[in-house]
């Protein structure tokens, strides 16, 4: 099928979109939700297995504690009220996957519930209502081998591994987003950005999308301006950030295009292709299971000790919005300066660094020009471009200690992302070192001299400005690697000039 | 029978103690009286005679080197086949698990070894336990010692039936409706149904999670008392555990053994002393009652008047629990896995294995349950049998205002011929209508023998509050005191 799809700015002058994101995070805990087994990423499938999370006939859960406080820990950073007593549920649907084919989850009564998220999309401040935060347990992972799909349809053996059935996660459920226009697909990846950033500083998950530790569903509608909202489709397999984007956008496009030739809007969830932008349609929601929910016998209710809670609030990190505030104060930026930094990702690399003794002028330089730089052309992540926070200080402070030049210093910084080692060790591994033993210097100068003897009789004779061809020759023969303001003022002493 | 054989496990703990007999010796008098009587009871799905025999010699070693035995070292058990055993095979009465050794003990079956008794192997059941008689086990029903053209009670009719044929001097069951204290009363034994979370359901193959209770069973009330105490506690492994010591029940059991119940506050449940039991059991239940007055307890007549709704409230909560309990016997992990022949789906085998691995019952309850939890239906149901539940549970604790324990018959009929009740479902549920309102409200409840009606043994039981179970133990304990002992006659 074969259709023109509309322009964006004809969707949004026509439609208005509603969202709404459920983004799972899987936990950083040692341990899986209701068993002992590790939850290390990785291992050799089925040896992080018991018969607990395998589900084996007799074994029983028993809930994590560390996962529940994590999941309040959230909750109190998302502003929701924590339920003084809520359960788990079962939600019941056959796959192989799912060892005992129901899922624990939460369902009518979570853990936390009516808070928000305040973003900033392009400098304005626009608050995300939050639905709900709730514990559930991951499922396995299938592997369908012999189809064209690598899907289940047409595969001739399924492999299933069962590290990380168990695994604890958090489901994260915004209530509806509408009145967002055109800014929809920002607001979506200001929200899910805001919100890992979130999830990073109070340190319960390594929130990596490429590694399925945050997992985001984005829920999409359209109506025309005035009318009920539409039928919402649930997106799946959206895997970085600029994909919440490119997927709310690509959908919204999708759903106008449906509308605008008369058609209806399927309440389906969908999967977005990276490769080409754009989503298609899985299973159907109408014809979808009921998942017979009921409350899990297995487990006794959570009932958070309310002083246990406050504690837990007390104890909150500084949240990365007002955070970024104090430093941007502390660090005297303006807000375009910050943003910079914000769009680079290096806002805890120049923290750290400036933590570990340089000025925040130097490691805002080094981390945004440099190794900003080499980032973008390698097309990393900057923090993970091989040199380190306490790296990058220590070569400010072979700069300071007049050690290294920019020049020599940049050099050195090439060997340490190539992975040579420190600083210090490149510098003095290969020789880099600003020359500065004044015997050795005055040799080359005396050198210098003696080979250019008209230039030095110039200089003598008062034309001071001829000493520069002198400077030249003696940085030739240390190789750059002495101080040309140092070596000048010995080459007017040497003559015997004042300079 | 050889004498080893007719001796209470408290006997049978002593003489091994004493030197006077090995656990070797007690441990083969038990296993041959197996091999002579159980092709006709068929209280046993497997015997573990190698491992028996292990345990019982390290037992007898342990005692050489002079190490402390526990109070029921060297004492055989058997164990219902609902309860994961290491190695050992454990089908729950099921051709789902017809060939499933579980990797792990269950926490029960861990402590009895820890206590040193000799697990002789495991009991037949209704599959999955789901019946009262024994017959809907997957691999034949169990006979009743006392008349072997008789059921044995259910669900675990093998784990009375093996004391009432002197095969075991102890036996563990397990208790959703009445498992254990229908089969005591049926085949003239004690069951003990303990305080659910009071032992650990770690390992016990779950039939519905939130009335299931694993206990004891044995031939006499002290007996059942020492095993209660061995199994319970709390277990870390059960999140439902309760974090307590068990009651000092064996202590109560001593004290009831005296025959003195002066100052106890007994109340007989008014909804079920008349209609609804044959006129032998309510009988023998009168005289029971004589008895216990005798005794010195002050016995009244106490109303529960929403337990007449226990078993329709009971039909709901337990398929709707069972129905997702049993989502995993599907053949992809474990167990049987019928029609992979590379020309089915997946869905088409865990399809083919579940229609093929469960009996008439299971399949009968598993829908049952799926259509009570189905959306649209859940309130009227599962929502609705919730709040029965509730007020069966108020009905518990005024009682429990009034009086220290409440008694009634265990079940409203002797044991009934084999294939009697198979027909009619409903009938088959009559057998647990004096027995799940203690499972509802999750309180104690002991069956203890109390007389004879044509012959046949007829159980009283006593109730209890929750972690109350020493109460039920002293008054069975003096009645049994009183009016035992029934033996069956010799097979």
């Amino acid at each position: 099928m074969t259709t023109t799809l509309p322009a964006y700015d004809e969707v949004v002058a026509r439609y208005e979109p509603v969202i709404g994101l459920e983004t799972h995070v899987e936990l950083g805990t040692n341990t899986k939700m209701f068993c002992g087994c590790p939850t290390d990423f990785g291992g050799a499938p089925n040896t992080r297995v018991c018969p607990v999370c395998l589900g084996l006939p007799g074994s029983l859960p028993v809930a994590n504690r560390a996962a529940v406080e994590a999941t309040i820990r959230i909750g109190l950073a998302l502003n929701c009220s924590i339920a003084q007593w809520c359960r788990f549920a079962r939600k019941n649907y056959y796959y192989p996957d799912m060892p005992k084919n129901y899922q624990i989850s939460q369902y009518d009564e979570p853990l936390c519930v009516d808070g928000y998220l305040d973003v900033e999309v392009n400098g304005e401040p626009v608050r995300i209502s939050i639905e709900r935060v709730h514990m559930e347990e991951d499922t396995g992972k299938t592997l369908h081998v012999g189809g064209a799909t690598g899907r289940i349809h047409g595969a001739t053996e399924s492999l299933v591994d069962y590290n990380r059935a168990g695994i604890p996660l958090v489901e994260i459920v915004t209530k509806p987003i509408p009145g967002a226009g055109a800014m929809a697909p920002e607001v979506a990846r200001a929200y899910v950005t805001e919100l890992r950033d979130v999830l990073r500083s109070l340190g319960v998950s390594d929130v990596r999308m490429e590694e399925g530790s945050l997992r985001c569903d984005v829920n999409t509608s359209l109506n025309l301006p005035g009318e009920q909202w539409g039928t919402r489709t649930e997106t799946k397999n959206v895997n970085s950030l600029r994909s919440v984007e490119r997927a709310v956008r690509s959908e919204m496009i999708r759903q106008a295009s449906v509308l605008a030739a008369g058609g209806r809007i399927t309440q389906e969830t969908r999967h977005f292709h990276e490769d080409t932008g754009e989503t298609t349609s899985g299973r159907s929601k109408e014809t979808a299971t009921d998942y017979r929910y009921f409350p899990e016998p297995d487990l006794v209710p959570i009932a958070p000790d309310p002083t246990w809670v406050a504690e837990l609030k007390a104890a909150l990190p500084e949240l990365p919005r007002l955070h970024r505030r104090r430093l941007q104060q502390e660090w005297g930026l303006s807000d375009l300066d910050m943003q910079s930094i914000l769009n680079a990702g290096a806002v805890e690399l120049i923290e750290a660094t400036i933590a570990a003794g340089t000025t925040p002028t130097a490691a805002r330089k080094w981390w945004l020009g440099e190794l900003s730089r080499r980032a973008n052309e390698t097309g990393v992540e900057l923090a993970d471009i091989g040199a380190t926070p306490a790296q990058v200080a220590e070569l400010q402070g072979l700069v300071d200690a007049g050690k290294l030049t920019d020049k020599l210093a940049r050099t050195v910084l090439e060997h340490v992302v190539a992975g040579e080692g420190s600083p210090a060790k490149i510098m003095a591994d290969r020789n880099l070192e600003v020359v500065s033993d004044t015997g050795a210097l005055t040799a080359a100068v005396d050198e210098a001299i003696a080979a250019n003897s008209a230039i030095a009789d110039k200089v003598r004779g008062g034309k001071v400005a001829a000493a520069g061809a002198l400077v030249g020759a003696v940085m030739k023969t240390t190789r750059g690697q002495a101080d040309a303001k140092t070596v000048r003022e010995l080459i007017l002493e040497r003559l015997g000039v004042q300079g | 029978m050889t004498d080893l054989t007719s001796f209470s496990a408290a006997e049978l703990a002593g003489l091994v103690a004493r030197g006077e007999s090995s656990a070797v010796e007690v441990t083969q008098a038990h296993l041959d009286r197996i091999s002579a009587v159980d092709d006709r009871v068929h209280a046993f799905l497997h015997v573990d005679t190698e491992g028996a025999l292990a345990a019982a010699r390290d037992v007898d070693s342990r005692r050489a080197a002079g190490e402390p035995l526990g109070p029921l070292a060297g004492v055989p058990v058997a164990v219902k086949d609902v309860l994961t055993t290491k190695g050992v095979p454990t089908t729950a009465g099921s051709k789902v698990l017809a060939d499933w050794r579980p990797p792990y003990d269950s926490t029960i079956v861990r402590r009895l070894r820890a206590a040193g008794t000799v697990m002789l192997g495991k009991t037949n059941m209704d599959e999955f336990a789901m019946g009262s008689s024994t017959e809907y086990s997957a691999f034949g029903p169990t006979h009743n010692p006392w008349d072997l053209s008789r059921i044995p009670g259910g669900s675990g009719g093998g784990s009375s039936a093996a004391l009432a044929a002197y095969e075991t001097p102890l036996s563990i069951g397990s208790d959703t409706g009445g498992s254990i204290r229908q089969p005591g009363a049926v085949t003239g034994t004690v069951g003990v149904k303990p305080t659910y979370g009071g032992t650990s359901r770690y390992g016990l193959i779950a039939f519905s999670s939130s009335l299931d209770t694993p206990g004891p069973c044995a031939r006499t009330v002290l007996d059942a008392a020492l095993l209660h105490e061995a199994i319970g506690g709390h277990d870390p492994l059960d999140s439902t555990s309760i974090p307590a010591p068990v009651p000092d029940v064996v202590a109560a059991a001593r004290l009831g053994a005296s025959g003195d119940l002066t100052g106890v506050r007994l109340g007989v449940v008014r909804e079920f002393a008349g209609e609804g039991a044959e006129p032998g059991v309510l009988a023998a239940f009168r005289a029971a009652v004589e008895t216990l007055t005798k005794l010195g307890a002050e016995v009244v007549e106490v109303s529960c008047p929403h337990f007449q709704y226990a078993l329709p409230a009971y039909y709901l909560i337990a398929p709707s629990e069972c129905s997702s309990n049993l989502a995993r016997f599907d053949g992809v992990r474990f167990g049987l896995r019928v029609g992979d022949d590379g020309t089915r789906s997946l869905e088409e085998v865990m399809s083919a294995t579940r229609e093929a691995g469960f009996g008439p019952e299971v399949k009968r309850r598993v829908m049952l349950g799926t259509y009570a939890l189905s959306s649209g239906y859940y309130d009227a149901y599962y929502g609705q049998a919730q709040k029965v539940r509730t007020l069966i549970s108020r009905d518990f604790t005024t009682a429990f205002d009034q009086v220290d324990a409440l008694i009634s018959p265990t079940t409203p009929f002797v044991a009934f011929p084999v294939g009697a009740r198979t027909a009619d479902p409903y009938q088959m549920y009559l057998a647990d209508l004096f027995t799940i309102p203690s499972n509802l409200y999750g309180g104690p409840g002991i069956s203890v023998p109390c007389g004879l009606a044509d012959g046949l043994p007829v159980g009283l039981q006593v109730m209890a509050p929750t972690m109350a179970d020493d109460r039920m133990y002293r008054v069975a304990a003096a009645l049994e005191s009183a009016v035992g002992p029934f033996t069956p006659p010799a097979l």
